[in-house]
């Protein structure tokens, strides 16, 4: 941290498609997608509002990176309405197909262009590819320290930071020093709105456009070319099961408890 | 074929048994398709092992261990973990390294995949050896469980890959199986952590972490308010079961965030999955829908939940959840006098 300059701040964002109002083909038993809508991934939300947050209380700059699609510069202006000060899109055709090393490598050598900075932050994982690798990924790539499943910010002082995070027994400590990468989890914070002010920034704001040339890589190093994993078949798979159903205005509570529990009796549940 | 284990409650956690099933299988297939190197290795980085959890790791299908012990790995800390993985990888060159989709795993394996590099599949529910080519083909669901993909590192080595925990059950030991304890020496260097661990908040004793959990019982909306997960509580109490949420009423504030279920909350694969006044949305459904049993209580017969239960009750939570919990403990008690 630069004394008086308040923290620099990257935040990782991804744009994914709206799944909420996915529904099931009774048919076939599978999932249609209704739409193209696009959001920014709801964990990266919250990174973006523990950016914010943090820049309230030291002072400094929160940026938004994203790699995408040229589409992808709606959600860096949406960061943007929210309160980051700005910024950068690495879209380019080399980079699409890209998987999750690609994406760690390109957004590596994005973040190392903007330095410097003392935090960079991200979601756990993103809802579309669900890997949450990216963050750990970029993180090793800059040999920075990592915390993922972040859950609070217990305290930050003297080029350290120290948070909670969250793991299968509980909650654990961690004291880290900065520069660091930290993925996060919901509980970091409620994701503030956009507000008007922030809007019309959003308007103006210019946001740049990287791709393999500014990021000083050559094309075959990113993209599906850079990929050491492909996906090769994507299927729809049946996620409907042929259930038996009981209904207690038929035969009332007592009844429709009973057959419940004849079921997980049958299947060695009890 | 490797697979990583883990350190837990001061011995190994069950994951890194159930990837010896995993590691069996396709070392198997290895083996059938001319790969006679293919053994089964099992790396354990930890302090103060137990020789009977190694010796365990052997009698339920590692055919050798790789184990190295420092305090820095005590804490499961991201560098020291991640740099004597790498280390260890790049001496022996392994083909396959699996690792459980643990906080833990799915830190780590990232971590090193990237520094390899080598190509990296997260939480798949599906691996196999391709009898043509030799490469692990890899599956896994995406877009919340709206596809299922299949994935190839056809190039680059070692092909890395976690998979859930509960995906597949523990070997049985086979009493006289023998296998070879290599001591690996990490060189100092490698163990150093910038990261400081300074402690850790234990769940309480009964709350237990979902994702173990055999039995789950999960609340939604349909119980309108906070107190009313008293009524989940209960129904998992008689069953031995740990408590889930939805998202919704975690963002309500009525039960905290450990236990909600789904794409932004936890995945689990559990033998039974009861849904409680959930409606079923494509989220939810991610984080639950490998259960082995799922079964719903809900007042919509249209509710999207049922459409995916194996057993379902088109009925009011709050007349069929104390009729249940009733009928489940006159059952277990007739099971306990009967034996």
């Amino acid at each position: 941290m630069i004394p008086g300059a308040g923290m620099h701040i990257i935040v990782c964002i991804k744009q994914v498609p709206e799944t909420s109002n996915v529904q099931m083909d009774e048919r076939t038993g599978t999932m249609l997608r209704e739409g193209v809508e696009s959001i920014i991934n709801p964990l990266d939300l919250y990174a973006v509002e523990l950016a914010l947050q943090l820049k309230e209380a030291h002072g400094g700059r929160a940026i938004v990176l994203s790699m995408g699609p040229p589409r992808a510069d709606k959600a860096i202006r949406e960061a943007i309405s929210m309160g980051a000060d700005g910024g950068v899109l690495l879209s380019h055709r080399a980079l699409a197909g890209s998987d999750t090393y690609a994406t760690s490598l390109a957004l590596a050598k994005a973040v190392a262009r903007l330095r410097p900075f003392d935090l960079i932050l991200a979601g756990v994982r993103a809802t579309d590819g669900e890997t949450g690798q990216v963050g750990p990924g970029v993180a090793s790539l800059l040999r920075l320290p990592l915390s993922t499943y972040t859950s609070r910010i217990l305290a930050m002082t003297d080029g350290k930071i120290t948070v909670e995070r969250l793991v299968e027994t509980g909650y654990e400590t961690l004291c880290l020093p900065l520069p660091c990468l930290l993925t996060v989890g919901k509980e970091i914070g409620y994701p503030r709105l956009p507000t008007l002010r922030g809007k019309q920034k959003a308007r103006e704001q210019q946001v740049p456009v990287w791709g393999p040339a500014e990021l000083g890589i050559e094309e075959d190093m990113v993209g599906s070319a850079g990929s050491p994993t492909r996906v090769v078949r994507i299927a729809r798979p049946q996620i409907a099961r042929k259930g038996q159903r009981v209904e207690t205005a038929r035969l009332g509570a007592t009844r429709a408890a009973k057959e419940f529990a004849d079921f997980l009796e049958e299947h060695d549940l009890l | 074929m490797w697979t990583v284990a883990e350190q837990a409650d001061g011995g190994l956690s069950k994951v890194s048994f159930e990837l010896l099933a995993w590691g069996r299988g396709l070392a198997d297939k290895l083996a059938a398709i001319g790969r006679a190197d293919a053994k089964l290795c099992s790396v354990v980085l930890g302090n103060k092992l137990n020789q009977a959890d190694l010796e365990e790791l052997i009698l339920r299908g590692a055919d050798k261990l790789y184990v190295a012990e420092s305090p820095a790995f005590e804490h499961a800390l991201i560098e020291p973990m991640s740099c004597a993985l790498e280390y260890l990888i790049r001496r022996h060159g392994p083909e396959i390294v699996i690792a459980g989709a643990t906080s833990v795993g799915r830190t780590v394996m990232p971590y090193v995949a990237v520094r390899i590099p080598t190509g990296l599949t997260a939480d798949c529910t599906g691996l196999d050896i391709d009898e043509q080519t030799g490469n692990l083909v890899q599956t896994r669901p995406a877009v919340g469980g709206n596809v299922l993909a299949t994935i190839l590192t056809a190039k680059h080595r070692p092909q890395m890959a976690t998979v859930r925990p509960r995906s597949a059950a523990s070997p049985p030991r086979m009493a006289d199986r023998k296998g070879e304890i290599v001591r690996a020496r990490i060189p100092e260097e490698l163990l150093q952590s910038p990261t400081e661990w300074l402690g850790l908040r234990s769940f309480a004793k009964d709350e237990v972490n979902i994702q173990d959990a055999e039995m789950v019982v999960s609340g939604g909306r349909g119980l309108k308010k906070g107190e009313n997960f008293a009524l989940i509580r209960e129904l998992a109490g008689v069953l031995g079961a740990a408590v889930g949420a939805s998202r919704d009423v975690v963002d309500r504030g009525w039960i905290p965030y450990p236990h909600q279920v789904g794409l932004s909350g936890k995945t689990v694969s559990p033998k039974l999955y009861v849904a409680v006044g959930i409606s079923g949305s494509i989220q939810h459904l991610a984080g639950m829908r490998t259960a082995q049993y799922i079964t719903a209580i809900n007042t919509d017969p249209e509710a999207q939940i049922f459409q995916t239960a194996d057993f379902g009750v088109v009925g009011d939570l709050f007349e069929v959840l104390p009729a249940l919990v009733e009928e489940v403990r006159q059952r277990k008690s007739k099971k306990e006098r009967s034996q």
